[in-house]
């Protein structure tokens, strides 16, 4: 190789230097592009729908006139649903967590479930849509309504409170099991009184990244045949005419917000723009603060962690 | 211990006892704990079978080679004809136009964010993108529809109100933080040594991070690839809402079409009776899209198995 003089060897390095700013700016610009998209987002559904934002807009059913149409059957549709999700897939996604951490030994089955899970995370959400259509609906006989939706969103978002559960766990040091154990207590005591209380900041991080996913989620929704148009309210606990169960509403129709917003952008009526505009700043509010909260506790969290 | 007097052995023996209970609910409780685990087989394999037992009725009706090979899909037409490459085409045009997108910029902001950002930026940056990632997808459908169609047809003013030119770029900007945030786990995950081996020899920032954090975390970048593109081929509402849902077997991107994902919404939105063909040809389209992941995530394993390295 020949040898450099000085000067060429400067001009290198200026060259180098060069093209890492080059990158670097790149780099921001990519970022900003990103960041754009959101502020634009959210700034054209503010600017679109501040009109609607009145109390009658959460209080109004959906209607054939734009500007009388609400969201109240969604909001609650949604509330209600996700109710329904949380009670299902909290419970299960711990216990699986649970399990897999603490008790499963290394075998072929643990081996299966696990790389079931991972592979559940790739499965596009309308399938779980179709399965639900199959078996929630057709075979249970569970019908299109709450308690369907409730339960397919629940397992659309178990495998991200089983990793977050599994995650949370995994940090916590092997000496808290050990002392547990060395005052003898069982292999659930430990559990139950000290894995997981120790996991319950992870866990509620993906509870709530979970759900947010899940109330935002259309498209198994409208597969299990979810109504577009809902004039009315499930029926409330113990209230009625004849007098509702306390778990008449999970089987009753309904509609969700991502449903609702659907319907107002597929209509040719430019005025129900506003409402979609509305309706999305509504929902994505929703989706984002319960984000918020998410990366807040972690940040917390990692923050806090004294063993 | 001593167990001479009778009251101290029936302690001991009620000690005994309630051990014995305590195993009894100990292997209860670990087998509803186990039975919690295996829901994810079960959905997997109710997944399937949904799918599979569905699809029998239908393909018993339709031809696998008609299927196939029709370059028409009109099962709810008198004149029925089932070539599912029509949902096809416009699935992988649309995802191609997202995989355009969301691969530079994803790669790029993983190599900016691990090798040249300080932590300050690093710490805000990603839960930003973690917010992008957690907008809903009807959202962006409504984003692609009303703002993006119409800033598009202005540079191209013969672009048609759907198009999935205009779906695919806005799906393209969604999973951008899938592939930024798991590439940059990957490339942050590079030994140090690694770095400092290229800076030794006198390579520059972008030099390192292209031809040895790239290549070392190559593996985990193929897997946020394969990730991108199971979530393109699988989304459903921005392509419902922004591309239109006339099944058009074409390759322009300029154009509107149905994807396999807005067919399937298409028909739940109506009400077909079930055990219809109608009803079925959904199943059919949903074994398609399942069977398509599955290529991709089979051939993710494999890259990933072939470039893994070991440090």
């Amino acid at each position: 190789m020949q040898a450099l003089t000085t000067e060429q060897i400067r001009a290198l390095i200026a060259k180098g230097k060069l093209r890492d700013a080059i990158f670097k700016g790149l780099g921001i610009f990519c970022l900003a592009v990103a960041l754009l998209v959101i502020i634009l987002l959210v700034s054209d559904m503010v600017e679109k729908g501040s009109e609607r934002f009145t109390l009658d807009f959460f209080m109004n059913f959906a209607s054939r006139h734009a500007n009388q149409a609400g969201i109240l059957s969604a909001w609650v549709g949604s509330l209600l649903v996700m109710t329904v999700t949380a009670l299902a897939a909290v419970p299960l996604g711990v216990a699986a967590g649970v399990y897999l951490e603490e008790y499963a030994k290394r075998n072929w089955m643990t081996e299966i479930i696990e790389i079931n899970i991972t592979n559940l995370a790739a499965v596009p959400s309308i399938v779980y849509g179709l399965l639900a259509l199959g078996i929630f609906v057709y075979q249970f006989g569970f019908g299109q309504s709450i308690l369907s939706a409730g339960l397919t969103l629940a397992l659309l978002i178990l495998p991200i409170i089983i990793v977050s559960t599994r995650e949370a766990i995994r940090a916590i040091p092997a000496m808290i099991r050990e002392g547990s154990m060395a005052v003898g207590a069982t292999r659930w005591q430990t559990c139950r009184y000290h894995i997981i209380p120790y996991a319950m900041p992870g866990i509620l991080t993906g509870v709530i990244i979970g759900l947010a996913r899940a109330i935002g989620e259309t498209a198994p929704i409208i597969t299990i045949g979810a109504l577009t148009f809902i004039a009315f309210l499930p029926p409330a606990p113990f209230m009625g005419e004849p007098a509702a169960g306390l778990f008449d509403w999970v089987m009753a129709p309904f509609t969700v917000m991502p449903i609702q917003i659907f319907n107002w952008t597929s209509r040719p009526d430019p005025a129900f723009e506003v409402n979609a505009a509305a309706a999305g700043f509504v929902l994505m509010a929703m989706v984002l603060s319960m984000n918020g909260i998410a990366i807040y506790l972690r940040y917390k969290m990692r923050k806090n962690i004294k063993w | 211990m001593s167990a001479n007097n009778a009251s101290d052995l029936h302690t001991v023996s009620d000690r005994l006892a309630k051990n014995a209970m305590r195993n009894v609910s100990e292997r209860l409780i670990e087998g509803l704990l186990f039975s919690a685990a295996a829901v994810s087989v079960l959905t997997t394999i109710g997944i399937m079978y949904v799918l599979i037992s569905e699809s029998i009725h239908f393909f018993a009706n339709v031809s696998i080679v008609d299927f196939l090979t029709d370059t028409q899909w009109t099962p709810l037409f008198d004149d029925a004809h089932f070539g599912i490459m029509v949902l096809v085409s416009g699935t992988l045009v649309s995802s191609a136009v997202a995989l355009l997108v969301a691969v530079p910029m994803g790669t790029i902001i993983a190599i900016y964010l691990s090798e040249f950002a300080n932590g300050k930026v690093r710490e805000v940056a990603k839960p930003i993108l973690e917010l992008l990632g957690g907008i809903p997808t009807i959202v962006f459908g409504y984003f692609a529809l009303l703002m993006v169609t119409p800033l598009l047809q202005k540079l191209f003013p013969e672009l048609p109100g759907f198009s999935l030119l205009s779906a695919g770029l806005v799906m393209g900007i969604m999973i951008v933080p899938y592939i930024a945030s798991l590439s940059e786990d990957a490339m942050r995950s590079v030994p140090m040594s690694l770095r400092e081996g290229a800076y030794a020899l006198g390579s520059t920032k972008l030099y390192t991070a292209i031809h040895v954090v790239v290549p070392a975390a190559f593996s985990g970048i193929a897997a946020a690839y394969i990730l991108a593109i199971s979530r393109a081929v699988g989304e459903t509402m921005i392509l419902a809402v922004a591309a239109g849902m006339q099944p058009n077997l074409t390759w322009n991107p300029m154009e509107p079409a149905a994807t396999i994902t807005s067919y399937i919404v298409q028909v739940a939105l109506g009400d077909l009776p079930h055990g219809s063909i109608g009803y079925q040809t959904i199943f059919a389209a949903g074994l398609t899209l399942i069977l398509i992941t599955l290529v991709f995530n089979i051939l993710g394993q494999w890259l990933r198995a072939k470039f893994r390295e070991n440090y």
